[in-house]
């Protein structure tokens, strides 16, 4: 690069950088005076334990928050926070009250700061926050166990049935697992903006989406590209193919299953569900029918058991790494990262069922064939019916 | 609570100043997220504006504890000396111990006809006061605390009230009592840096109240602009303790709730530092309520009953109680005397109230108080 054109370069920085000096440096005197302070407040964990609350805060707004007082169920309350009343911007407070909280009933906490803005959290049913240790960490273990791994592998026991499957069966088992792929990545994204809505302004929770979805799915295709142009080069045979779809899918479905372990987990300790045996077994049928997603594109091939079992793992065994994750460590924000992901990430593997579909007759006659649209309108139908038992 | 002219014009200075940087009408952070260093200017301003009002200055950074508590009140003493507690002249513009017992008679003399004329002045002016530990309330007041000075006279008094507005708002003083209609401080608004002397007799005798009655009304009496009017009979009350409760509430995010409940304005006053009384030492409470957004408040003492006098208007108790519920703008005179040495408490029997701030004690103690 010549000398003109690294000042070319760098002249539109060094003045960007004295329009910033300049507006920082009293430039921006013309805005005048604000009219309010402009205070945020966010609640990033509450953990109960018998006789107490503990709640984790931060300052998500532009300036300095001091907190006045707390409120539990609207009645002033005793607290002490470190490290300080007064909590610099993006400053993490951590807040004690000794409390004597009853489980099982509503709890809500107010911060009010020295300017009298509420800043509220509500609990809808308080529970024991499960310490980190042994039992906890078996407890969402279990919790993934039943909500993911399981269903998956039980989905996967239809493989010597389908593939007994004639031409318009395999069809219908496509068809089916694209309306199901459609409707879980529909139902991750959705998640994903309920997320946004309440991660803080700063973090632009929609834009982090955008970020997620894009990225995983450029991510992926571009793997996806590097990997067939060395299989073309090689001249590898086409079970490679389905062996590599059925991969994505398990992969696809894994980073939408670590997305639901990490709701699950969360709201468990959030206290705003009362997990019921009736939402575990919920969850797992609907889970079921990933199983049968993974086997669609392996039904002309030949899998070994061992490779079933792998895909089965990859599929289900995010749930339970997403529980401990909601469980131990939530974050809005890491959540709505986790979960548009996982949206991408589907959207991409309906991009290759898709494409192995329309490899024989073309996409539109594949779907609009009997076969096919039946199977999409089921794959839709079942999720929806078993999403009729899972409402987080 | 007497202020001279020079003390209110000075005053008036000051909270005109400190008023400048509003601290409400606030914006949430979400909308203005994407201009963070836009606004790092913005706080700096925002912040010598709080530091005026008080921000708490907490001594170490370490950790901080804040109690307002009925159990942090049983060891008030020992959070004080914890370092975390606010130096009493911080707290708002107000003594509440002091204001118990203070009652602004104006400035007395005699007219040619042997009437007793009284003059008061009061001056209407924007302040921020702290109305519970580390928060803050831009109040509208009367001579810059929340409630106003009490207000004393003799039925049949003369009184002149020269009031002047140095608030931001047209205001007014609306007296309760007997007067002619263009001393009722309702349609004679006072415009800012304007004045307006009301001149009426003190009658009928019996516990009052004043508040500033421009519309929206609502808005002009939560912001702090009320007091208490008291006119003695010509034959006085037998002599007692007297002591003014003014219960009233802060509605601190303007969303129609009140966040806390007080008396005499600030949150928890006399929890944690009880009000000092003696063994059958008879105590007369003017006991008024002026909270808005809530239609009633009340007054229970514990461990004893009191004589009731509704509105004070008549020598003979109406009620022998322990509970009296007040509608907005109602008020009654208790008299009681404590019978046991101990520490009582005090508060309204609506419990949200008592523990969102309307909650006291009284330390009853033998021989001297």
């Amino acid at each position: 690069m010549t000398a003109k054109a690294i000042a070319s370069l760098l002249a539109p920085l060094v003045a960007l950088a004295a329009l910033l000096a300049y507006l920082l440096g009293g430039g921006a005197a013309f805005l005048g005076e604000p009219p309010a302070p402009i205070e945020e407040i966010s609640f990033e964990r509450t953990v109960l334990r018998p006789e107490e609350i503990c709640v984790i805060v931060r300052n998500t707004g532009p300036q300095e928050v001091s907190i006045g007082q707390i409120l539990v169920n609207e009645a002033i309350w005793d607290f002490s926070i470190r490290p300080g009343t007064r909590l610099g911007r993006f400053e993490k407070g951590t807040i004690t009250m000794a409390y004597p909280w009853e489980q099982g009933q509503p709890l809500a906490i107010t911060l009010i700061s020295s300017s009298g803005i509420r800043f509220e959290k509500e609990i809808e049913v308080a529970r024991e926050t499960p310490a980190a240790g042994a039992p906890a960490f078996f407890f969402y273990t279990l919790l993934g166990v039943y909500a993911g791994v399981v269903p998956v592998f039980l989905g996967l026991l239809w493989y010597p049935f389908l593939r007994g499957l004639g031409a318009s069966g395999v069809h219908f088992v496509l068809s089916l697992t694209v309306g199901l792929l459609v409707f879980l990545g529909v139902e991750t994204l959705a998640e994903a903006f309920e997320v946004a809505e309440r991660v803080p302004g700063v973090y632009q929770g929609v834009a982090l989406i955008l970020l997620g979805v894009a990225g995983t799915l450029i991510a992926l295709a571009a793997a996806g590209a590097r990997e067939r142009g060395g299989r073309d080069r090689a001249g590898a045979s086409g079970d490679g193919g389905t062996w590599r779809l059925a991969f994505l899918i398990s992969l696809g479905i894994g980073l939408h299953n670590l997305g639901e372990g990490l709701a699950i987990g969360a709201s468990y300790v959030l206290g705003e569900v009362a997990l019921g045996v009736f939402l575990l077994v919920g969850f797992t049928l609907h889970n079921t029918t990933e199983g049968l997603a993974i086997l669609a594109p392996l039904l002309r091939a030949r899998a070994s058991l061992g490779r079933l079992a792998l895909l089965g793992l990859v599929a289900g065994v995010p749930t339970v790494v997403g529980a401990w994750i909601g469980g131990f460590v939530y974050s809005d924000v890491a959540s709505l990262l986790f979960l548009a992901v996982g949206a991408g990430a589907i959207f991409q593997v309906v991009y290759q069922v898709l494409r192995f579909q329309s490899r024989e007759a073309g996409l539109v006659p594949a779907l609009v064939r009997p076969a096919g649209s039946l199977g999409l309108a089921t794959g839709f139908l079942v999720m929806y019916g078993t999403g009729l038992l899972v409402s987080l | 609570m007497r202020r001279d002219r020079t003390g209110a014009e000075r005053l008036a200075a000051e909270t005109r100043d400190a008023a400048r940087v509003s601290r409400r009408g606030f914006l949430r952070a979400g909308a203005l997220g994407l201009i963070g260093t836009g606004l790092a200017a913005a706080g700096r301003v925002l912040t010598r504006g709080g530091g005026r009002g008080g921000v708490p200055a907490l001594v170490g950074a370490g950790s901080a504890s804040i109690s307002g508590t009925a159990a942090a009140a049983a060891t008030a003493a020992t959070a004080a000396a914890s370092g975390d507690a606010e130096p009493a002249s911080r707290r708002g513009a107000l003594d509440p111990h002091g204001f118990l017992t203070s009652f602004d008679t104006g400035r007395v003399s005699t007219l040619p006809d042997g009437r007793t004329l009284r003059e008061y002045e009061i001056v209407a002016v924007d302040r921020e006061i702290e109305i519970a530990r580390g928060v803050y309330y831009p109040a509208w007041t009367y001579n810059g605390t929340v409630p106003g000075p009490t207000l004393r006279a003799t039925e049949g008094d003369l009184l002149r009230i020269h009031f002047r507005n140095e608030g931001a708002m047209p205001h007014t003083v609306h007296f309760h009592g007997f007067h002619p209609a263009n001393m009722d401080g309702v349609l004679e608004v006072v415009g800012r840096g304007k004045e307006f002397l009301y001149e009426f007799t003190a009658e009928p005798f019996g516990l009052h109240l004043y508040h500033c009655h421009v519309m929206p009304l609502r808005m002009h009496i939560e912001r702090g602009l009320y007091g208490t009017f008291i006119v003695d009979p010509k034959t006085p009350r037998p002599p007692m303790r007297e002591l003014v409760m003014v219960m009233n509430g802060y509605d601190t995010d303007f969303d129609g709730e009140n966040e806390f409940y007080t008396v005499n304005g600030v949150a928890n006053c006399y929890a944690e530092k009880p009000i000092r009384l003696r063994v059958n030492e008879p105590v007369r409470v003017y006991l008024v309520n002026v909270l808005e957004h809530d239609l009633v408040n009340s007054l229970h003492i514990h461990a004893n009953f009191f004589h009731l006098y509704r509105t004070g208007t008549s020598l003979t108790p109406g009620d022998f109680t322990d509970t009296v519920m007040l509608c907005q703008g109602e008020r009654a005179i208790v008299e009681f005397a404590y019978r046991h040495p101990g520490k009582f408490m005090f508060h309204a029997h609506q419990s949200e109230f008592a523990e969102l701030g309307w909650m006291g004690f009284f330390e009853v103690v033998e021989g001297e108080a």
